[in-house]
């Protein structure tokens, strides 16, 4: 199995063939001299090389690519819901979902009428690159889409890994802490934009929003904020906005 | 636990090295690591462990260089050693930070024989 991306068809993972190698090792230790080799390469370039690539591709096609990233259970799958209904008149969309098991997300999109691609990363706790571009091998995308990439619900892992993406949108919802942004500090920096979910349910919950905008802001002072709850519309309007100016209208005239 | 994903890429590239030297074992890994880099060393450790067996850097002994971060106040430009992103300038107490290293994470060196 191929370890950048759980997939059959890599290399990296089952390193059999080093075994032979090593036979050889023992013998020959002693007539080899040493050498230094100064590598200086970063170990994720990999990653960031095929992050790189798909960002070409994104933007040879005009495509708006968003990972949405958050704590299980903060929202993703309904604020795409909501977000691909209410705006499908306006804009052309597409969906790959990230999940270790099911497609019980995807299947929501799809309900939607919403093109949707389903990886599932089995143990694996992240989207990376390689994954990215096999899932777009197939769908096939259309000039000008934007594309929601809904990561695996981890606010660890994720942040590591260069996707390709446009914009970083995490998300959190007013059921956390709001010291999330300290305690997970990578993905607050390394996001664009923070959504703040459920707000609907603030008069039930201990979760103080000026707290959590100034966490969010400490880490990363240049994150965007939006608050919003799916479930009442109330800010909805907010992301659309964003999200729309975000949206590169291609030069037909 | 990226970790794991992490030591893969290390293996990839150490064994990448290893081909175009046509050496035969890797005596020595020189990782730098910074403190921002978002690795946890006793994951690390724990994946590498697991991971390098049956590879080129079964035998190979790790040094890690650890790297402490340093920001640089985009306000005042004082330049100050910080733990954590939210760190505040100890001058102006402004938060836009540029971070100047600790987010290393790479490979420095192998030495092969």
């Amino acid at each position: 199995m191929c370890a950048t991306c759980g997939c059959d068809s890599g290399s990296s993972i089952s390193i059999h063939h080093e075994h032979h190698e090593h036979e050889h090792l023992h013998e020959h230790d002693n007539h080899h001299p040493k050498t230094v080799i100064d590598v200086e390469k970063d170990v994720l370039y990999q990653n960031n090389l095929l992050a790189e690539r798909n960002r070409g591709y994104f933007e040879a096609k005009n495509i708006l690519a968003l990972n949405l990233v958050s704590s299980p259970g903060s929202g993703k799958t309904s604020l795409l819901e909501k977000t691909l209904t209410d705006l499908k008149e306006h804009l052309e969309f597409a969906v790959i979902e990230g999940d270790q098991q099911t497609t019980n997300d995807a299947d929501r999109i799809h309900a939607t009428g919403t093109k949707v691609t389903q990886i599932n990363t089995g143990k694996g706790c992240h989207l990376d690159a390689h994954m990215i571009i096999h899932a777009l091998q197939g769908m096939k995308l259309k000039d000008n889409t934007v594309l929601f990439i809904e990561n695996v619900g981890n606010l660890v892992c994720p942040a590591m890994f260069d996707l390709g993406e446009k914009e970083r949108v995490v998300i959190i919802s007013v059921t956390e802490g709001d010291d999330k942004p300290l305690k997970y500090p990578d993905m607050f920096y390394s996001s664009t934009l923070c959504i703040i979910n459920k707000t609907d349910l603030l008069p039930y919950v201990p979760f103080n929003i000026e707290k959590v905008k100034e966490n969010a802001k400490k880490v990363n002072p240049s994150l965007d904020i939006i608050e919003l709850s799916c479930t009442s519309g109330e800010g909805l309007q907010q992301w659309y906005h964003w999200l729309k100016s975000k949206v590169l209208v291609p030069e037909t005239a | 636990m990226h970790e794991l994903s992490i030591v893969m890429s290390i293996i990839d590239i150490a064994r990448h090295e290893v081909e175009e030297a046509q050496a035969m074992a890797v005596e020595e890994i020189e990782l730098d690591i910074g403190s921002l880099s978002g690795v946890e060393m006793d994951a690390l450790e724990f994946a590498w462990k697991q991971g390098v067996k049956r590879t080129v850097l079964e035998h190979a002994a790790m040094k890690v260089n650890n790297i402490s971060a340093k920001a640089e106040c985009m306000d005042c430009r004082t330049e100050f050693p910080i733990d954590h992103y939210y760190d505040a300038c100890p001058v102006c107490k402004g938060h836009f930070l540029n971070i100047k290293q600790g987010k290393e994470l790479r490979v420095k060196s192998l030495t092969v024989t």
